[in-house]
């Protein structure tokens, strides 16, 4: 792994236990130890709900690990940084407010003036291809669109480091794609660290240099791949080459098991 | 029909779907016609009957009254002025009354409640109390703030407050709690401090919460102006209806319900108007764009 440079976030033997509503304690995040280098995208993989968002609210400063550290960029993570943008995977788009005034609430939260938050925004609605939807308000968008719209307010904030938690999760199959090739090209101007969280491989490997496979709750890093396909990547095209299906396979070895794991575990439960 | 004019394929297909769709617009035309003719019956049948039963003594005209009457008495209200000035005056005491408490309460209500829902530690500390104060009945109050503010307006104002507070508070509050974690969460990544969260984020999400309360509550500001009235004032629909029964006039009290009822539909309608400009971002009223 690259220690030349501080790594954009790296992970130290971080755990993170939440209170359930029982009282109970439930580790979610168990041991994790993860460097994301600088301008680097790295998939998180693993079963459902096994801890892997819990990985990005603890980078993101929303939450703080119960044991062990989060860097980001060599600096121990204290509150909300400003290098940092979110894609949730529900909707976070304020419905109150037009198109252009949520791309330009990021901008203006951090006291851009009026004039060139506006000038940002709508340079980025360009970008995600929304220019005309302006005025809209979100309920009189499609999904794809207020994904869209939801991309051009976290990039609006030149974050340099992206967080995504599974985002176009709620997509249909072939906007997912369509939206997964313009990730990768709104992202390649920016050199921004990413981490994207997903439970399907194949969105994973397609997108990431990196893919992290997650151990079945609590979550902790199992195995690491490289991915060694060439960039600039076309989703719906890469998924057919040879060198593609032999990581897939190469990953899902690992990943199944855990995938197993979960299963075998929600059917004791129903048991 | 020059057939230069109109393109072919289009013409056989399109007389029939017109026809049909027109039919169809017939029939919605018709049923909205007999609603509202079947309305318009009814009100005249209920008060034909009133009127009828009064005339022939069937029902006792000095305790019931009859709608003839009670049109005369407000028409001769509003001509010559009640026995306590002119009928506007009394209007407009009570309106200044409900809306001036009503505005106190709403407004003490959501920044209460904006606050409370807010800030967990003062919820906590301050929610038993409230519960117990809204369990009052608080209606009860209005002699009391009669005896504290005195015949004026002022120990009006106070009842209309207190029963105004109550329902916007509550509702300001649970829409402050209820507001989506993610959108919160989102607004702190983009960079919104405490602050920004709460104006930017918080109110407007409670504001659809807010105006479902504000409908019931301007109701309850009327309540509470014509009872303060009832009990004791110098002007006011309140005390019309007051002296109406202190005369054992009939016709009065219902004369002066019938105002009040208009003064609270046009008061309702307005507020209507004022939510739908407010809420244009709504799902609910998408159908046509803008």
């Amino acid at each position: 792994m690259n220690r030349h440079t501080s790594p954009a976030i790296e992970l130290r033997g971080t755990s993170k236990a939440f209170r359930t509503p029982s009282g109970a304690p439930h580790t979610a995040v168990r041991d994790l130890d993860l460097v994301v280098g600088r301008g680097e995208f790295v998939a998180v993989v693993g079963p459902t709900g096994c801890g892997k968002s819990t990985t990005l609210t603890l980078v993101s400063g929303l939450e703080e690990p119960t044991e062990g550290e989060v860097l980001v960029a060599g600096e121990p993570v204290r509150g909300i940084g400003d290098k940092i943008g979110f894609v949730f995977q529900q909707d976070a788009v304020f419905p109150w407010r037009t198109v252009l005034s949520n791309v330009m609430a990021g901008p203006r939260f951090r006291g851009v003036p009026k004039p060139e938050a506006r000038q940002r925004a709508r340079d980025w609605l360009a970008r995600v291809g929304l220019a005309s939807f302006e005025d809209r308000y979100p309920h009189q968008l499609s999904g794809g669109q207020r994904k869209r719209v939801a991309l051009a307010a976290t990039f609006v904030n030149d974050p340099e480091i992206l967080l995504m938690d599974e985002p176009f999760s709620a997509l249909d199959v072939q906007t997912r794609a369509l939206m997964s090739d313009e990730l990768l090209e709104l992202w390649s101007g920016t050199g921004a660290s990413v981490v994207f969280v997903t439970h399907d491989l194949e969105e994973s490997i397609a997108l990431a240099d990196k893919v992290v496979v997650m151990t079945a709750g609590p979550a902790t890093v199992k195995e690491v791949f490289a991915v060694d396909l060439p960039r600039p990547r076309k989703v719906e095209s890469i998924r057919l080459e040879p060198r593609f299906l032999e990581i897939y396979r190469e990953i899902w070895s690992s990943l199944g098991e855990e995938v197993r794991i979960t299963r075998e575990r929600g059917a004791a439960h129903v048991a | 029909m020059s057939p230069e004019t109109v393109t072919p394929a289009a013409s056989p297909a399109a007389p029939d779907r017109g026809d049909r769709s027109r039919a169809r617009a017939r029939a919605a035309r018709h049923h909205t016609y007999l609603v509202y003719g079947t309305r318009v019956l009814l009100l005249v049948g209920l008060i034909g009957l009133w009127e009828g039963l009064a005339r022939a003594a069937v029902i006792d005209p000095f305790n019931f009254s009859m709608p003839s009457k009670i049109w005369d008495q407000a028409v001769q209200w509003a001509l010559h002025g009640t026995p306590q000035g002119a009928l506007w005056e009394q209007v407009w005491y009570t309106l200044y009354e409900a809306l001036l408490g009503w505005v106190i309460g709403v407004f003490g209500g959501v920044v209460l409640g904006i606050t409370l829902g807010r800030i967990r530690f003062l919820a906590d500390v301050l929610g038993p109390y409230i519960k117990v104060l809204n369990a009052l009945p608080r209606i009860v109050l209005a002699p009391i703030f009669l005896i504290w503010f005195g015949l004026g307006p002022a120990s009006k104002v106070a009842s209309a407050v207190v029963l105004v507070f109550f329902p916007v508070f509550f509702n300001a509050f649970q829409g402050a709690r209820e507001v989506d974690r993610n959108l919160v969460a989102n607004s702190r990544i983009l960079g919104a401090s405490n602050r920004q969260v709460t104006f930017q984020v918080v109110i407007p999400s409670a504001t659809s919460w807010i105006f479902t309360s504000l409908h019931v509550s301007f109701g309850f500001a009327l309540i509470g102006a014509i009872v303060g009235e009832y009990i004791g004032a110098t002007k006011g629909l309140g005390l019309l209806v007051a002296a109406s029964q202190g005369t054992f006039n009939a016709s009065g009290v219902y004369a002066a319900m019938l105002i009040l009822a208009v003064v609270a539909l046009l008061a309702e309608g307005l507020l209507a108007f004022l939510e739908r400009r407010l809420f244009r971002w709504k799902p609910a009223d998408a159908g046509d764009g803008r």
